[in-house]
């Protein structure tokens, strides 16, 4: 009698721990109820967790595990830079992935004999290997231990994904046809199988992220946030648990969107993105016209002094150099001095959707100064001088003048067409992308040269002193 | 086999509820929208929490699907609210 009751509290517990992700995501989804959407998510999880604790078979050994792992994401989320948000979040997306991974194999050990389920944990192990092996290859791009591969490298990997899938499409129609009773297999095969999976799944992300360059990272860390939760999703199904199914889809879901918000911001398709790549897919480049204008810090405050609108253009350069906190110094004091301040936010300027925001957002730059592509092109040769920081594709004219052009059709913040384009830049090097920026060559633009922080530090001198 | 059917059920429903939360959301807030979810996802910790560890290899695979999962959890809601907390309005 006893046991029938827990059992019940657990699922009325899994139904309000449904109803607070649902709520607590819907809050994040908004500027005023953001914080408090994150608290009431935790408390589902808290919940969820609290009704399960009855059903542990090995306490001391759950629990030092989730001592631990406890301690190492606290650690983590404590010490993080805001600029290294993005590999953080990879990383994390990985975990996930590792869990339901792990999760499933074990489920797999306990059975004997083939049924439908294993259809399920084939597919669970294979989104749950390919989320973590992708993530950390994710995580090596972002923190750049690992960057580019050869071209013959990513052909291989191409091919490679294919016959792998083509293994899990066996493997998969293996399970299926032998629960219907078709097909008569031998239980041992099907684990021999099930180890083959277990090795082809890790390998498969690694094959899969491995050919995807840098400019399109916030759309893979996207979609293996989305797979991270489906696999936590199809993980429920096994265990017949409705908490992680809820849960699991309400992330696939979330990072699904993003996916496609990305991808759109960069007038791409998947398919496009994951299988063709980016140098692959556009016509050579045509000779850049123009020459490029160097110009000093000292001149650079000239120009700024005299300015009545600015907008800021910040991209990966911005994060890679921490410059973040002299830019609002910056922008205070051009405030000052009585010009209108605005920022420029691409939706994937940066390494992760979002990433310039949470940058802005750490050096309390107030948000109702950012602004996106949209909302400024249309009054952009009204704005005296853009400052462009370490953004390159995203203000690219290419992507509206050269219909030749790799990333022709992508929106982009219009800076050309502004008086004045000032453009801070380390070298004369190209994007991500790998294509050539005619802003740089225009008539009205003026490159300064150097590290974005110390560039603005000077600027910031001249203005106090 | 019904009751595969029926968590299927609610599997193609949470999806599209989760379609419907998240189509209208400002850029602001995307990375903290994905580190938050990115925290959800590790409700895989409840699964894990009941895994058998009857042998040596379930103690170590229950071991490590708990422990990854807290990582996500822990690091996951922590690391949002900290992000969260510098985009207050000031």
């Amino acid at each position: 009698m006893m046991s029938i009751d827990l059992n019940f509290l657990q699922q009325i517990g899994y139904v309000f721990s449904a109803m607070l992700f649902i709520l607590g995501l819907k809050m994040l989804g908004k500027e005023d109820t953001a914080v408090k959407g994150n608290v009431i998510s935790a408390l589902g999880m808290l919940l969820a967790l609290l009704v399960t604790f009855g059903n542990i078979l090995n306490p001391v050994l759950i629990f030092s595990a989730i001592l631990i792992g406890g301690v190492i994401g606290s650690l983590f989320a404590i010490r993080v830079k805001m600029t290294s948000i993005p590999e953080m979040v990879a990383l994390f997306n990985g975990f996930g992935g590792l869990s339901s991974f792990f999760l499933a194999w074990s489920e797999f050990n306990a059975y004997a004999s083939i049924s439908v389920i294993l259809f399920i944990t084939f597919l669970t192990v294979f989104i749950g290997g390919v989320t973590f092996s992708g993530s950390l290859i994710a995580y090596f791009k972002l923190s750049e231990i690992f960057k580019g591969s050869s071209k013959t490298v990513n052909t291989t990997s191409r091919w490679l994904l294919v016959v792998f899938l083509g293994y899990l499409a066996i493997a998969m129609l293996q399970v299926f046809s032998a629960s219907f009773g078709f097909f008569v297999f031998d239980f041992e095969i099907i684990k021999l199988v099930f180890l083959g999976l277990l090795v082809i799944s890790l390998l498969s992300g690694l094959a899969f992220v491995l050919p995807i360059g840098g400019g399109d990272m916030p759309v893979v860390i996207s979609l293996l946030n989305s797979l991270s939760g489906i696999a936590a999703a199809m993980a429920g199904i096994l265990l017949s648990n409705t908490a992680l199914i809820v849960a699991g889809c309400l992330v696939g879901a979330s990072g699904l969107i993003l996916t496609l918000i990305m991808a759109k911001s960069m007038n791409r398709t998947l398919f496009n993105i994951f299988f063709v790549g980016f140098s692959d897919s556009g016509a050579s480049q045509g000779e850049v016209e123009g020459e490029v204008k160097p110009i000093s810090a000292e001149d650079t405050f000239l120009i700024l002094e005299a300015a009545s609108s600015i907008l800021v253009v910040p991209g990966y350069g911005m994060a890679v150099a921490q410059a973040q906190h002299v830019v609002k110094e910056l922008g205070d004091l051009l405030e000052v001095n009585n010009a209108e301040i605005s920022y420029g936010i691409h939706p994937v300027a940066g390494r992760m959707p979002g990433h310039m925001n949470v940058l802005l957002a750490e050096a309390n730059v107030s948000y109702d100064n950012l602004f996106e592509p949209k909302d400024l092109n249309p009054r952009m040769e009204t704005v005296d001088v853009v400052l462009v920081i370490g953004a390159n594709d995203v203000v690219n004219p290419s992507a509206t003048e050269q219909p030749g052009s790799p990333i022709y059709g992508m929106p982009i913040i219009e800076a050309h067409k502004a008086k004045t384009v000032i453009v801070l830049k380390r070298s004369m090097s190209s994007g991500f992308a790998g294509v050539q920026n005619p802003l740089f060559f225009k008539e009205n633009t003026r490159m300064l040269f150097g590290d974005a922080k110390e560039s603005i530090a000077k600027l910031v001198a001249e203005f106090k002193g | 086999m019904e009751i595969y059917l029926l968590l299927f059920f609610i599997l193609i429903l949470s999806i599209f509820l989760g379609l419907e939360l998240i189509s209208k959301i400002p850029s602001t807030l995307h990375t903290p929208l994905m580190s938050g979810a990115n925290a959800i996802s590790g409700i895989t910790l409840v699964g894990a929490l009941t895994l058998d560890t009857g042998s040596n290899l379930q103690s170590v695979l229950a071991f490590f699907a708990v422990l990854f999962a807290s990582i996500n959890v822990f690091g996951g809601y922590l690391v949002t609210n900290r992000m969260l907390k510098m985009f207050k309005k000031k």
